[in-house]
């Protein structure tokens, strides 16, 4: 779970978050999180994203919304958080009982040259979440607290939003498939058969 | 003269709102995403007085363009109702339709256009259709009341039956021109 800086290393997060994780829906923003959740658990029931950055949260609640019977959970970056922050508000008015948020927070636009992300400089993510009215919130910075971490994310009443600290280096690349039409129309067909694409 | 800056729907009595939420129901839209516009308020009204209708208020426009991403991979058709100004926030997140070709019908009510009165207007409600169509959307206009029914139905057709986002600009000629108490 700890990366050689003693920080939580962030596939390993994904890890704990996705295995045995029956039938929880996975939208992952774009860059780390997107090859994390392909590197741990590729298939239909994820949607990596390749681009509509700041737009994850947001996706994360209109697949809440449509399913209601089904786990969400929203896996991100602390700079695609950043971009979207605003929707937190969105999401607290609505206050989807089955979406979780979860940003692993490593400080840096990990995928443009590690620049430093407000996170770095004192920003709170989870703070800005409960101001914006999420109530479920959880900041985590120790391997001890990823399973509970997990756990709320799964089963807690929602809207969940868990902010993890992670170490910031990169991973090997694990790439999902570049064709967004493929991505949409798998999770579709899983969630409604064959009928998906007759719609 | 009124100096009252609350802006109204100018033509309050037209029954075209009603029909865009008829149309709403007809193609089983079930959640519509927006930031308000005085000129969709009774629209409005008429969405959140429904129980079936998940009415989404949103911080800035290009949310909606990502909601409706989210709605249909869950299997729920959506609408977004926003003014022209609005338009400029969602450039970007409009990639998503294209990425997955995603339905993203848009109804947007128009400022900066016929008679505005504020010059701020102006400049985005000039470039809306060609920053809507810079982004792969098909727009269609509605200058006349008769005709903001047709247009938003084939709107709807269109995104649902070819999968890309589609746009009904309700002209402000059909609105009448917000004006601060100065007309």
């Amino acid at each position: 779970m700890l990366a050689p800086s003693g920080k939580i290393d962030r596939r390993e997060l994904t890890r704990a978050l996705l295995t045995d994780r029956g039938g929880m829906l996975v939208i992952a923003g774009l860059g780390a999180p997107a090859w994390d959740i392909t590197a741990v658990d590729d298939g239909p029931q994820n949607l990596p994203l390749w681009g509509g950055m700041g737009g994850a949260a947001m996706i994360g609640l209109g697949l809440a919304l449509a399913q209601p019977s089904r786990r969400v959970l929203v896996l991100t970056g602390d700079g695609e958080m950043l971009m979207g922050i605003g929707s937190l508000a969105t999401i607290a008015h609505q206050a989807p009982k089955n979406l979780a948020i979860v940003v692993q927070d490593n400080e840096h636009y990990g995928e443009t040259g590690m620049q430093e992300t407000a996170t770095r400089h004192g920003t709170d993510l989870a703070t800005m979440a409960r101001g914006a009215g999420i109530k479920n919130t959880m900041l985590v910075t120790e391997a001890g607290d990823v399973a509970a971490l997990v756990k709320a994310a799964r089963e807690s009443d929602g809207p969940f939003f868990g902010v993890v600290k992670v170490d910031a280096g990169n991973k090997p690349l694990v790439l999902p498939p570049r064709e967004g039409a493929i991505l949409q129309a798998r999770m579709r067909e899983h969630l409604m058969g064959p009928q998906a694409h007759l719609a | 003269m009124s100096h009252s800056t609350v802006e109204t729907a100018p033509d309050a009595q037209a029954d075209w709102p009603d029909g865009i939420y008829a149309l709403l129901k007809q193609y089983s839209i079930r959640q519509v995403a927006l930031v308000p516009d005085a000129g969709h308020s009774r629209l409005i009204k008429r969405c959140l007085a429904d129980n079936e209708l998940r009415v989404v208020t949103l911080t800035t426009e290009e949310e909606g363009i990502a909601l409706m991403q989210g709605a249909w991979l869950g299997g729920e058709r959506s609408v977004l109702l926003m003014q022209s100004s609005g338009v400029g926030n969602c450039i970007n997140m409009l990639s998503l339709s294209s990425i997955h070709r995603t339905p993203m019908p848009m109804i947007v009510t128009m400022r900066g256009d016929f008679g505005e009165f504020n010059p701020a207007q102006v400049a985005m409600g000039q470039a809306t259709q060609s920053v809507l169509e810079a982004m792969g959307t098909l727009v269609h206009r509605a200058d006349r009341a008769e005709d903001v029914l047709p247009t938003v139905e084939a709107s709807l057709k269109l995104a649902f039956n070819t999968f890309r986002p589609t746009a009904t600009l309700i002209g402000q000629r059909v609105l009448g021109a917000k004006t601060f108490g100065k007309d």
